[in-house]
């Protein structure tokens, strides 16, 4: 590869009023990058430069990545020959409109620790691929933000989105006021004002944004760069996860300081996610069940130490708090029919004064959640009888909207929600608690000869959830990734094995790299029977 | 209408001599057009020569004075067809469209038209889609030039001269009685720079005029024995002709020294490729100006032997940079040297790559390694020997945490639902051979849905799944076509023959009012009305029309359960024949841009308007993520929460929700999760409405008051 060099009648040392100034822009389609590459041509003409801008058009746009590219120099009278693609290692200023196209930049080399300054909003529009997991599928952003930190001349970095938003605009206007303020071009503020005024559409929030962003960017490129904010205490740390407000009945609220009580006696390291959980487990059904989570937690902690850290119970707190907050029609009715709900919505929708505000909820109930819902040994009953149940599958199994604006649909709901005292006689607590214990001894039994599986196996936990048939799905890789353990048991790399396992079996959704990674571990157990 | 309006635009057209215009490329070609007395324009739409069918429609008040007859051809065939009306009349025309794969569909009237030849001029403005940004086959329009023998121009990507190459593709094809074609690459439509107008000429003979007095000529009609004359007239009439004209008139440039050991040879669109590089390489200014004889060709065919081989009189060597592959003008010039029996060493692809588009860096690398292999004493020390700069950057981390972003449907795209359906359906039937189309809705091939497994061209969706129609076959064939592809071919060559071989398969026509891939023209099935164009033609009729028995239409594609159930009875029933399912909704992005204005002044304006959009209760969502499995909407997305009990992240509906309603369709027809709910504002609304509200909220929260005085409520939960 042949790298720049400067020499006579080389670019970088052409005489300054004929360097030619190139400037990309790494965009997702739909972001504005159009807009934001004729305003920057549009500045750049307003202050005696020639400029070029292209672009790539058509389907390439329809939400892809997509570039825009600028080439500007002072105007002498004479026409610069302008490349219309940006080349590698050839960028004074790179901007992205989202940080993957920044680090998709840095790969195309097109930033360079000599001259790039790159000018990247934090924000993340996640691609398909990192949607579609059944885990956690996101590309790591700190990879690309120390990445970007070597790669570039400077880095002037943060949400534009944001404050695109907040000023009621849209991003080719903060991207603007980024590189307005980062001082990267020879242009005064007020050119760039001139050319979103030119535009003549929404220029009032365009401004607005532009200004927020202008002002941040001239902080952080005047400012030295800023010292790591000091990490604030960790909830963790405090065990403040106790200090959540409370309301209710007096009697309750006893009950609750009895159960907060018996929390405050726990461990320093396991107390937050114990708050939480105990949290959970009595907002999803009552002080009772907070009282059982936490005798139940006390087995973990009985067989647990300060030499593991707590380690075992901490994941304890978090996966048995999640397993007895199964999610059944009534928790999903009680949570839809909550105040703190409506609340909610009205916040995320945005709605405003004057406005009327309705809302549908979309439900497909099947015999199973019918059944679930009776009690255990009506349903029971039911599920036993093949005919008798399909019979009434034909009747239930239907999607059903329902307005909880509306007060009969918000009944309904709420009648359901109201099933909550009757939950522990119900069919679905029986399987559930029956699951939940069958895991949690399986895991606690191996306690005393490897600490890590026991931890690796109530981490398994997290394998369980979605509805109806993903749920029949998750519950099936659990039990899958469970079944390797006879193979596993006594091996020094168990714990390792199993964890891998549930990793690959959050990798897609019908667990082909789970079977994989089975089939890799039965080998291994021909291995050792060898 | 167009996704993308001119309107503002096209007044530029109307520049006079001695004005600077100041535009993209495309807009500078059709000033061009009209500068030169064009007498009728038409096209096809594809990228990178949409937006000129677009200014074109959004010009026609300006074309109409000046006398100029436009049409929106039905095919890039039928829009070649049309310039046989300058075979016999002295009238210029001008078609366009994307190649190569439109030059691939006119193929047959660009041969019929090159034999014959024209009295008036001919040209064809193709768009290359090639290198990065492309949505098709890597091919060259060059073979079509050699094959058909109508000369090629690849003019240097800046506007002065693309709008040159218009006035010379002109004169050039009427002094041969030969079409010409020009060629502009992506990014060459879309550059944004200036040029001094000329005024617009009226056509010295418009079509009325030729209506009025018809000619005809036998000689003039592909049919023997003319058509044996026609080939002999190509090479002894034609040619010549050209090649002195292009000789004459300097249609190719010569820069840089006249003496030089070394000089390259190159497509006029890489020209500034090719300077870039030279700059890199401390061998050219800022304005081009360079130590290294460059010959640039304006004209790619015919080439002009004489004057190439004028160039390489006194060089050791020269390299032709010529981008793509065969490599027809190297092989040529090869030729040239070996029968003038010329020492200079010519190179090409061993120095540039034989396949690919000739990035920056390509061309840097090329031309340096050229450089240094022939002129290393002329190179400055750090490009004979450069010191690596730069290369510690470690990245390959990095590649392993970018995620791919191709393109994919829009947010509330009327296609997303349709495909959910069919991964549905296939999960309750198997897996089925599914054929595509070209479209948006190709996007289907990509995840979430993974659907399709060949495109064979535009219409030809069906017709490439006609070998599957097996008596013995317990499964259907599936088959996409989009509207436009439809339109352009589809009808005769897909659901024509699949009526007439009596293929058993199902075939989805996705209707979206427009041909939206392409930018959102109107096309005869669109439901807008427009003022110059026939719209409002039901496919539905049409496809009765060819004869299809088993019919169905989906007026609304967002009905997820509906057209699981007619692609379930498709795929099953016991009827023969094709199974054509119509399903129909109107193109997201269009709808938004029509409505969305609309829709904000009725608000301003006090009338009930109900806003719809999406949401995610976050604390019933498990975070399984099955629902963007069916989806993909970059409306839906995943957030994480702010508590350590949750794992992983949950889905979560943006601002730029439309409220398609995919979301809540999907999650009821797959039996998802209760985590959707739409959220209906109601704006104005009336008093029965505010009357209705107060009630509701009044019993509702008395009810909430009750439950929660009665349990303990967490601030945070």
């Amino acid at each position: 590869m042949l790298d720049a060099v400067p020499s006579s009648r080389s670019n970088a040392g052409a005489p300054e009023n004929e360097r030619v100034i190139k400037l990309a822009v790494l965009a997702v389609g739909g972001q504005g990058g159009g807009v934001l590459a004729d305003w920057i041509t549009d500045v750049a003409e307003r202050n005696g430069y020639v400029a070029q801008s292209t672009s790539v058009a058509g389907v390439a746009q329809r939400t892809g990545a997509t570039i825009y590219y600028v080439e500007m120099c002072r105007d002498t009278g004479r026409l610069p020959v302008f490349a219309l693609s940006p080349s590698q290692g050839d960028v004074d200023i790179l901007i992205a409109a989202e940080l993957m196209e920044a680090g998709r930049a840095i790969i195309r080399g097109f930033v360079t620790p000599e001259r790039t300054t790159l000018i990247a909003s934090s924000h993340r529009i996640a691609a398909v691929s990192e949607k579609i997991e059944p885990g956690d599928g996101r590309a790591s952003s700190s990879k690309v933000h120390a990445t970007a930190e070597t790669a570039a001349k400077r880095f002037i970095a943060f949400d534009m989105e944001k404050i695109a938003a907040d000023n009621g605009s849209m991003i080719s206007a903060s991207l603007l006021g980024a590189l307005a303020g980062s001082d990267a071009l020879p242009f005064t503020r007020e050119s760039y004002e001139q050319a979103i005024s030119a535009g003549g559409r929404g220029v009032k929030a365009s401004l607005a944004a532009f200004g927020a962003s202008f002002d941040r960017a001239r902080g952080i490129a005047s400012a030295p760069p800023p010292a790591e904010k000091a990490a604030e205490p960790k909830a963790a740390e405090t065990g403040s996860g106790a200090a959540a407000k409370v309301s209710g009945p007096e009697s309750l609220l006893k009950g609750w300081q009895d159960l907060a009580a018996r929390v405050a006696a726990l461990p320093l390291a396991l107390r937050d996610m114990t708050f939480r959980g105990l949290k959970k487990v009595v907002d999803y059904q009552d002080i009772a069940y907070g009282g059982e989570y936490l005798d139940r937690l006390d087995q973990a902690v009985a067989l647990d130490g300060a030499e593991h850290d707590y380690a075992l119970s901490i994941s304890a707190a978090k996966h048995l708090a999640n397993a007895m907050c199964y999610d059944d029609m009534i928790r999903v009715a009680d949570l839809k029919t909550r105040s703190t709900r409506d609340k909610r919505v009205r916040r995320e929708v945005g709605v405003k004064e004057g406005t009327i505000l309705q809302v549908t909820e979309y439900f497909h109930p099947r015999i199973e959640e019918f059944c679930g819902t009776l009690p255990s040994r009506l349903g029971s009953y039911i599920e036993t009888r093949p005919k008798l149940a399909a019979f009434l599958d034909r009747r239930i199994n239907h999607g059903r909207r329902i307005r909880t604006d509306s007060f009969a649909g918000f009944v309904a709901l709420w009648f359901i929600g109201g099933l909550r005292r009757w939950r522990r006689r119900l069919l679905r607590h029986k399987v559930e608690t029956a699951h939940l214990e069958h895991w949690y001894a399986l895991a606690l039994g191996h306690v005393r000869d490897d600490y890590a599986l026991s931890v690796e196996i109530l981490n398994c936990r997290r394998l369980i959830k979605g509805y109806s048939d993903t749920h029949a799905r998750a519950q099936s890789k659990f039990d899958r990734v469970l079944s390797a353990l006879d193979l596993l048991k006594g091996r020094a790399d168990a714990a390792d094995w199993i964890r891998r396992l549930r990793e690959a079996a959050l990798k897609d959704e019908k667990g082909e790299m789970l079977d994989g990674a089975l089939k890799t571990v039965a080998s291994l157990g021909s291995d050792l029977a060898n | 209408m167009a996704e993308r309006s001119f309107a503002k635009e096209v007044e530029k057209l109307r520049l006079g001599a001695g004005e600077e215009f100041s535009g993209e490329g495309i807009l500078a070609i059709t000033k061009a057009l009209l500068q030169c007395g064009v007498g009728y324009v038409g096209g096809y739409q594809g990228a990178p020569i949409s937006h000129l069918m677009d200014v074109l429609a959004d010009a026609q008040d300006i074309l109409g004075e000046l006398g100029v007859h436009f049409e929106a051809s039905a095919s890039e065939a039928t829009a070649t067809a049309m310039l046989a009306a300058s075979v016999h009349y002295p009238i210029r025309g001008a078609a366009t469209f994307k190649s190569t794969v439109g030059t691939n569909v006119a193929s047959d009237a660009l041969a019929n038209l090159a034999s014959g030849g024209v009295t008036g001029g001919a040209l064809i403005i193709v768009g290359e889609d090639y290198g990065e940004g492309s949505s098709i086959m890597q091919e060259r329009s060059h073979a079509f030039a050699m094959k058909s023998q109508v000369w090629l121009l690849d003019p240097r990507p800046n506007l002065p001269s693309i709008v040159k190459a218009v006035e010379d593709g002109f004169e050039l094809s009427e002094v041969s009685n030969t079409p010409v074609m020009l060629q502009v690459r992506i990014r060459c439509c879309h550059v944004h720079g200036r040029f001094i107008a000329k005024d617009n000429k009226r056509p010295t003979m418009t079509v009325a005029d030729a209506l009025d007095a018809p000619r005809r000529d036998t000689g003039r009609i592909v049919l023997p024995p003319a058509s044996f004359l026609h080939e002999k007239e190509k090479v002894q009439k034609r040619w010549p002709a050209a090649v002195d004209f292009i000789r004459k008139n300097k249609i190719n440039e010569f820069f840089g020294p006249e003496h030089g050991s070394v000089g390259i040879v190159m497509q006029g669109g890489m020209y500034n490729s090719v300077v870039r590089a030279l700059q890199r390489l401390s061998l050219a200014d800022t304005y081009g100006v360079t130590d290294v004889p460059l010959y640039v060709l304006n004209a790619v065919y015919p080439l002009v032997d004489d004057e190439f081989l004028s160039f390489c009189e006194g060089k050791d060597a020269v390299l032709v940079v010529e981008e793509g592959q065969p490599n027809y003008i190297e092989q040529a010039f090869a030729s040239m040297l070996h029968k003038a029996g010329r020492g200079t060493k010519l190179v090409g692809k061993e120095h540039l790559p034989m396949a690919g588009e000739y990035t920056g860096q390509v061309m840097l690398d090329g031309i340096g390694s050229f450089l240094r292999a022939t002129i290393p004493h002329l190179l400055p020390g750090e490009v004979r020997a450069p010191n690596k700069i730069g290369d510690g950057l470690d990245t390959a981390d990095l590649i392993n945490v970018v995620p791919g972003r191709p393109p994919g449907f829009c947010v509330g795209c009327p296609e997303r639902p349709i495909f959910a359906a069919t991964k549905l359906v296939e999960q309750e039937l198997g897996k089925h051979h599914i054929a595509s189309d070209i479209g948006c809705h190709l996007f289907s091939i990509m995840p979430p849905f993974e659907l399709g497994a060949t495109t064979m061209g535009y219409g030809l969706g069906p017709a490439s799944a006609s070998a599957f129609n097996s008596p013995d076959a317990k499964r259907r064939s599936i088959s996409f076509v989009g509207d436009g592809g439809f339109w352009h071919n589809g009808l005769t060559s897909s659901i024509g023959n699949a009526v007439f071989n009596k293929n058993d398969g199902v075939i989805v026509i996705v209707d979206n009012f427009y041909s939206a891939a392409t930018g959102g023209q109107d096309i005869l099935s669109s439901r807008a009305g427009n003022n110059t164009k026939s719209t409002k033609h039901p496919i539905t009729e049409a496809v009765k029309g060819m004869g299809v028995k088993w019919l169905r239409h989906i007026d609304r594609t967002y009905d997820v359960t509906k057209m699981q159930d007619t692609l379930r009875e498709a795929l099953t029933t016991d009827e023969k024949g094709p199974k054509v399912i119509v399903a129909s909704s109107e193109c997201m992005l269009n709808r938004q841009r029509r409505e969305k204005p609309l829709v904000d002044k009725a608000i301003k304006g006090g009338k009930r308007i109900v806003k719809p959009k999406f949401g995610v209760d976050e604390d019933i969502c498990t975070g399984d993520h099955a629902c963007m499995r069916l989806s993909g909407c970059p409306s839906l997305s995943v957030k994480s929460l702010d508590d350590p009990l949750r794992d992983d992240p949950v889905a979560h509906i943006d601002q730029s929700c439309v409220g398609c309603g995919n979301c809540g369709e999907v999650a009821d027809a797959a039996v998802l999760c209760p985590s959707f709910y739409r959220a209906d504002v109601v704006h104005n609304p009336s008093r029965w409405d505010r009357f209705l509200e107060a009630a509701r909220r009044a019993t509702i929260s008395l009810l909430q008051r009750r439950r929660e005085s009665r349990r303990l409520t967490f601030a945070d939960a």
